[in-house]
Parts: structure tokens; sequence; C-alpha cells
């Protein structure tokens, strides 16, 4: 585009000085702040998938012994869950653009944003801490009585890290929600608003709910451990099944804030790359809601053969299965909503296409795990890692990589090497399959997850697995790349490239510091892509 | 609540429209946080309800070793303290300088007045050897003895068989859960006096009146709720049987 569209002055060239990024209160940079610091993470993370990748290419334990395997995968486990998945869309693209999307000027709390930042690296800094001073070796989530009493690792410092990390995500929830309720723009009823803040409101509900659950549990966990006193100790008459319960009721909803902040990046893309109004709008923004309610009644379906009630086990399983009618009523939508519609296939799109059949592969695996006495055959394999990967990477990182092409050239007023986008997304589809899908073959013959030694039979899959990890490895380097190269070379982004609607691509690329020069007016619905103008072009 | 506030221009931060819409933000942030404290405190609540019901008798001993005459007036305190910080919002809404001030100021001192006697009870359970850990009395049961040979915890009159000490192990259990609620309770009410320092600096340069208060109201809302808590955990804690 002509150099006019580039405003000259802009949120990221209002001040170079390293001091007004570190103590910005603008959403804008504080949202790259955090896209730079999950980055990090996800490499980190990353790093410890490729080492036990390498060492599960044989059934015998060469590259590393028990211990440094087990460590490997609760480091893999700890940073992808809690430092990269949960803050990566909403604290990113969420930060972004939900301000812009209402027609405001910045979030509720600016200043408790920012805050949210530093409180998110000092929980990420103590991890990483643990993992430099050895690690911990309980797996991301933390069982008692082996964390609190037998454990020789470092799990206080990952567990107190992980607790001050989630008050990052409380206040960003809590952010979130104020803003939605307060800061929409003269004529944004609540069913005008993009499909994209419906799921974060949903996904804010949870973490404001559901994480202090977590920070209790890791701090009677820390004292127990650190103190000596006893709340899980069996010797006490303490009950580390209660521990599970605690853990469950936050993290199987922490599944649903990594992947309702997705399923609303996909609603935006599906839209606007199908020049469709979304099919069943009322229907996905209720969805979402009622995933994040129906998230917290589910968590019994971690615990089925830890010895607890059948009767509760069919019940939690029942609910488990009610979570499949939101998540299909989305995916129904968003097939209509391409049903007719003008579709091409930039790379935002791919990544969305690519999220709507992994995940509802995953989803529909999820039904098999709800089922009990299939849980028990398949409990703690690899049918499980499987399942969840489906989810979380096939799902929520396919949404996360979906959204920042469809926001890039909002965000840095530049547009992405198509062609090579257009690439990776391929490649990373083709290697996420390879990887992931021969675990579910695993797993259904019996191999057990978090082990570094397995019987020969289960050699080739394990190999494919492994050559799948490292296409999807390269796969997320070339868009590390040429992001990367786009700042500086990329073509220029006009400030609106995509012709889509949303008050977002109405401010300038990259729009400047408050957004909007005055506040826009809404007077009509979300995804109104106009038909008829689309013919005449 | 009370009315929306019409606010000077300088009290408006440059996102907002308005003062109303600030207000409005402040107050609908304070009431969620409350509600993540709920769920905070709700963890440690569940686990209290899972094993008072598996252990009652176990809890019924350990409430026994709590004071109950500090606990109530320490209860007294705590409610006459909501009292002075309600008195201290309404004198912000009136623009009554002095009572702001006053007001915040019996807050704080009743505030201290609470955790002085909490720390006095703590120093008694320690004396007691009744903070969980290592050094916890059943873990010991010789040292239960008093040198003469008379038991510290003499049995009351009308169990007839003789046990060595009173409590069971698992009363361990109730004193994790007191001093983890007790403790996380005081650590809500140490924030809520820094947090009301900060105000009474504020308040003697005259920052509050009738045109802009949130802050005072804001942090009333935070003191009532560390109180309600209080109100929960004195009934569960002391007044078992």
């Amino acid at each position: 585009m002509d150099e006019e569209a580039y405003p000259r002055r802009n949120y990221l060239n209002a001040d170079y000085r390293f001091r007004s990024w570190l103590w910005t209160t603008d959403h804008k940079r504080i949202a790259i702040l955090y896209m730079i610091s999950v980055t990090l993470f996800f490499f980190i993370g990353g790093a410890a998938a490729v080492i036990f990748r390498l060492e599960l290419m044989t059934p015998r334990g060469d590259l590393t012994i028990a211990e440094t395997y087990n460590r490997l995968f609760t480091l893999h486990g700890v940073i992808m869950v809690f430092f990269f998945l949960i803050p990566s869309i909403p604290a990113v693209l969420g930060n972004f653009v939900l301000p812009m999307m209402l027609g405001a000027r910045d979030l509720a709390f600016p200043k408790l944003n920012l805050a949210s930042w530093y409180i998110f690296m000092i929980g990420g800094l103590m991890a990483v801490g643990a993992i430099v001073a050895g690690g911990a070796d309980t797996g991301w989530t933390f069982y008692s009585p082996y964390s609190s009493l037998y454990s020789n690792s470092n799990v206080i410092l990952m567990a107190l890290g992980i607790f001050v990390a989630g008050f990052s995500s409380i206040l960003t929830g809590l952010n979130f929600i104020v803003t939605t309720h307060t800061m929409r723009a003269p004529g944004l009823t609540w069913f005008r608003l993009p499909l994209f803040v419906w799921s974060l409101y949903a996904t804010s509900l949870i973490m404001v709910l559901g994480t202090p659950v977590l920070a209790i549990t890791l701090l009677l966990l820390a004292a127990e451990r650190g103190l000596g006193i006893g709340i899980f100790d069996p010797a006490l008459g303490g009950d580390p099944i209660l521990f599970q319960h605690l853990f469950w009721f936050y993290s199987h909803p922490a599944v649903y804030i990594m992947i309702l902040p997705s399923m609303g990046v996909i609603s935006e893309i599906v839209a606007c790359f199908s020049r469709n109004r979304i099919f069943g709008y009322t229907f996905v923004a209720f969805a979402s809601l009622a995933i994040a309610v129906i998230g917290f009644l589910v968590w019994g379906h971690h615990m089925f053969v830890a010895g607890g009630s059948i009767y509760a086990g069919m019940v939690f399983s029942f609910l488990s299965m009610l979570v499949a009618v939101p998540s299909a009523i989305k995916v129904f939508n968003w097939t209509a909503t391409l049903y007719k519609g003008s579709v091409s296939l930039e790379t935002p799109m791919l990544y969305a296409l690519g999220f709507i059949g992994l995940f509802t592969l995953g989803g529909l695996t999820g039904l098999f795990l709800a089922t009990i006495a299939v849980d028990v055959h398949v409990h703690d394999t690899y049918f499980v890692v499987a399942h969840f990967h489906y989810i979380m990477v096939g799902g929520a990182v396919m949404g996360y990589l979906g959204g920042i092409h469809y926001w890039w050239p909002k965000i840095t007023g530049r547009m992405y090497p198509e062609w090579w986008g257009r690439l990776s997304a391929g490649i990373i589809f083709i290697g996420f399959n390879l990887t992931f899908f021969p675990q579910f073959v695993l797993g259904y013959l019996g191999m057990p997850r978090r082990v570094h030694e397995y019987v020969d039979e289960f050699q080739v899959l394990n190999v494919m697995s492994s050559a799948g990890a490292s296409i999807l490895g390269v796969g997320y380097l070339i868009p590390l790349a040429y992001l990367i190269w786009s700042l500086r070379y990329g073509r220029l982004a006009s400030a609106n490239p995509w012709g889509a609607t949303g008050l977002e691509w109405r401010t300038p690329s990259p729009p400047t510091t408050y957004n909007f020069d005055k506040t826009p007016v809404v007077r009509e619905e979300a995804y109104q892509y106009d038909q008829d103008e689309l013919l005449s072009v | 609540m009370s009315a929306p506030v019409a606010a000077s221009a300088g009290h408006v931060a440059h996102h907002f429209d308005d003062a109303e819409q600030q207000y409005a933000s402040a107050e609908l942030g304070m009431w969620l946080f409350l509600a993540t404290e709920v769920l905070f405190f709700g963890g440690v609540f569940c686990a209290y309800a899972v094993y008072r019901y598996w252990y009652p008798e176990a809890f019924a001993e350990g409430s026994h070793h709590l004071d109950l005459p500090l606990g109530t007036v320490n209860t007294a305190i705590l409610l006459l303290s909501s009292l002075t910080m309600a008195l201290a919002v309404r004198a912000a809404q009136t623009s009554e300088q002095r009572a702001i001030v006053r007001n915040l100021g019996f807050t704080v001192l009743l505030g201290l007045g609470f955790l002085g006697i909490k720390s006095y009870e703590y120093y008694h359970k320690f004396e007691e050897r009744l903070v969980p850990g290592p050094n916890f009395v059943t873990r010991h049961p010789e040292l239960a003895q008093q040198p003469g040979g008379e038991s510290r915890y003499p049995p009351p009159a009308e169990v007839k068989e003789e046990p060595r000490y009173k409590l069971s192990s698992t009363a361990e259990l109730f004193f994790s859960l007191y001093f983890v609620m007790t403790g996380l309770h005081a650590l809500h009410m140490v924030i809520g006096i820094g947090i009301l320092g900060v105000l009474i600096v504020a308040a003697v340069r005259g920052a509050f009146s009738a045109a802009y208060f949130t802050p005072v109201e804001m942090t009333g809302l935070y003191w009532h709720f560390v109180d309600i808590v209080w109100v929960f955990l004195f009934p569960l804690l002391y007044l078992i049987h």
C-alpha cells in the first residue's frame, strides 16, 4: 500500500526509549511485551520436547536417564501450560485487539495490565530458576504425596512460580471482564460484539473463578513440603485425593482457558475469509459461556481410576459428554459459515481450517476418554497425550498462529510474506499429525505415558512421532524467521488489508497510541460482510 | 451502592469518557476481585469441610485448645473496625476531612489490636507445641508429660480411661488448617492495614471529598470482606464441639 496509509505517529514510534516500553500502560505495547515473553517460553518448552522425542527414538534409555527424562517432561508441561498456552491468546492478541474491538482507548485498568506482565515475568523467572537449579520431576500435575513428601527436586520454587503467574492470569481476566462491561462504544450492544470478545469474556470468567483455587492448592502443597504441616499427608489422616480434586477443579477448566480464545480467533478468521456472516451468531456466543460453565463441573473425569465412587464417576462422565454439545455447535456453525461463502485461502484461513479439523479429532477422542470403561483401558497412556495435544497444539496453538498472522498487519503495520506463511501452515499441519496421530495408536496398544523406555514393538510408531516432531519444529521456526524479517522488509499494510469488519480495522496500521481519534459509533451487527459488493468486485 | 460521582475532571484517567464510567469500572473490578478471594479461601474451606466430616472428634479436641475468650474479643474488635471503616467511607462521601482521618486511624488501631492478640495466641500455641510439623505434641508422646508426671492435657472428667495425652494424631490436621486459615486471614489484614496507611496519608492531604472517594470506598469493601472471612472462621474454628 501507499506510504500515506502508514501513520507518521503511531504507538510503536511514539517513544523509542527502553523505559517507555518497560513503563508503558498502552495495552498494545503490553501485548508486545507478552508476545516476546511467551515466544521465549514456547521455545524453552519446545527444546525439552526435542530432547525427549530424541530419547524416544529407541526403546532403551540411551540419551537420558529416567530422572532426567522426568524433569524434561515436567519442564515441558509446566512451561507450555502455564507460561505459554494460558497467556498466549488472551494476553497477546486479547490485550492488543480487545480495547480496539470495543472502540475503547485502553483496557479499564492500564496500570493493572502492566502489573500483570511484571507478575507474569516474576513467576516465569521463578519457574526458570527452578529449572536451572535442576528442575522438578513431578509432572505438571504435582500429585501429592509424591510432590509433597518424596520428590527430590525443586518442587516448591516451581509451584510458587506457577502460584505467582496465576495472579497475572486473574488480573488479566478481571481487566477484560470490567473492560467489556464498561468500555463499549456507543451502540455496541452485547449482541453486536465480535465473537472473539465473547470468547475472551468466557475465558476471563474461568481465569477469575478458577485460578484462585489453583493458587491455594499450590500454596498448601508448598506449605506441606516446606513447613511440614500436613494437609494432604495420609500419615496424618490427610487425603492425597483431595489434592487431585482441588488441582483439577482449576486445571480442567484451564483447558478451556486455552481453547476458548482460540475458538474466538477462528470465528473472526472464518467469517472474514469466507466473506460471510457467522452462521448462528447467538449460538456461537452462548456456546462459549456454556463451555465455561459446564467446564467447571467435569474435573472428576481425570480421576476415574483414583478410587472414587462409581456413581460420581457416572455423573462426571455424563457432564463431560455435555461439553461436546457447545463445542459441536461451534464446529457446525463455522462449517455452515463456509457454505456458499467466497472462501479464500490466505495463511490465517489455512490455520483456521486446520484448527477445525484437528479440534474435531481432539474433541471426539475426548468423548472416548469421558467414557469410563474406555478410560480405564487408556488412562495414563499415550492416547491421553495424543488427545490433549490435538486440543492444545492442534487447537490452541493453531488458533494463536492464525490470529498472529491475521492481526500481524495491524500489530506491526507490515504484511508477512504470504507464500512462506502458507508453506509453514502446511508444514505445521503435516508435522503435527505425523507427531501425534501415531500416539493415539501407541496409547491404544498400551504404551504408558511418562516413561523413557518401552518395549521394542512400539519403536516404529515412536520413530514416526519423533520424525513428525522434527517437521513440526521446522514449521515453527519458519514463522519466527519470516515474521521478524517482515518487521523491516515486509510490505506496508493498509488499515484494513483483509477487508474485514470490526472496529480494530478502522484504526490505522499500526494504530495510534489512543487507537481512535474520536470514539466510534456502532450502528450494525458484527460480520456485515456485504455479498452484493463482493459480487460486483 | 452510593450514587455515581460527579468528579472534577482531574480525577478521570485519559481512557475513560467520564467519572461515572471510571467509578463503575472500579466498583465492578473490586467486586470481581472479592469473588476471586472467595474462591481462594474456598479451597481451604473445602478441605476443612472434608476433614471435619471425617474426623469430628479430632476437630472438637483441637478446638478446645483454642483460646475462646481471646477469639471472642478479637471478633468484637474486628466488627468494631468494620463500623469505623464504614464511618470513614461515610465521612469521605460527606467531605468531612477530619472524620475521614480519624475513622481510618481507628480502623488501623483496631486492626493492629486484632493482630496483636492473634500473635499472642500463636505464641501460646507455639509454647504448647501445637504448631503442626515435626515438633507437634502428638509426635512426641513423652513430652506431653510434665516433669512431675502430670499430663499437661488432663483428660476431661467424663472420660474414664486415661489417655497419655488428650489429642489424637489427626488433631494435627485441625491445627494445620487453623494456621493456614487464620494465617491467610492475618496476611489479608496486614495488606489491608498497609493500604489504610496509604489512604491516611492521602486523606491528611485532603485527597478525598464528595467529588472523589473511590479509593476509600473500595478499601472499605476489601476490609469488610476480610471481616466476613473472620466471621466464618471464628465459629468454624473456636465454637465446635
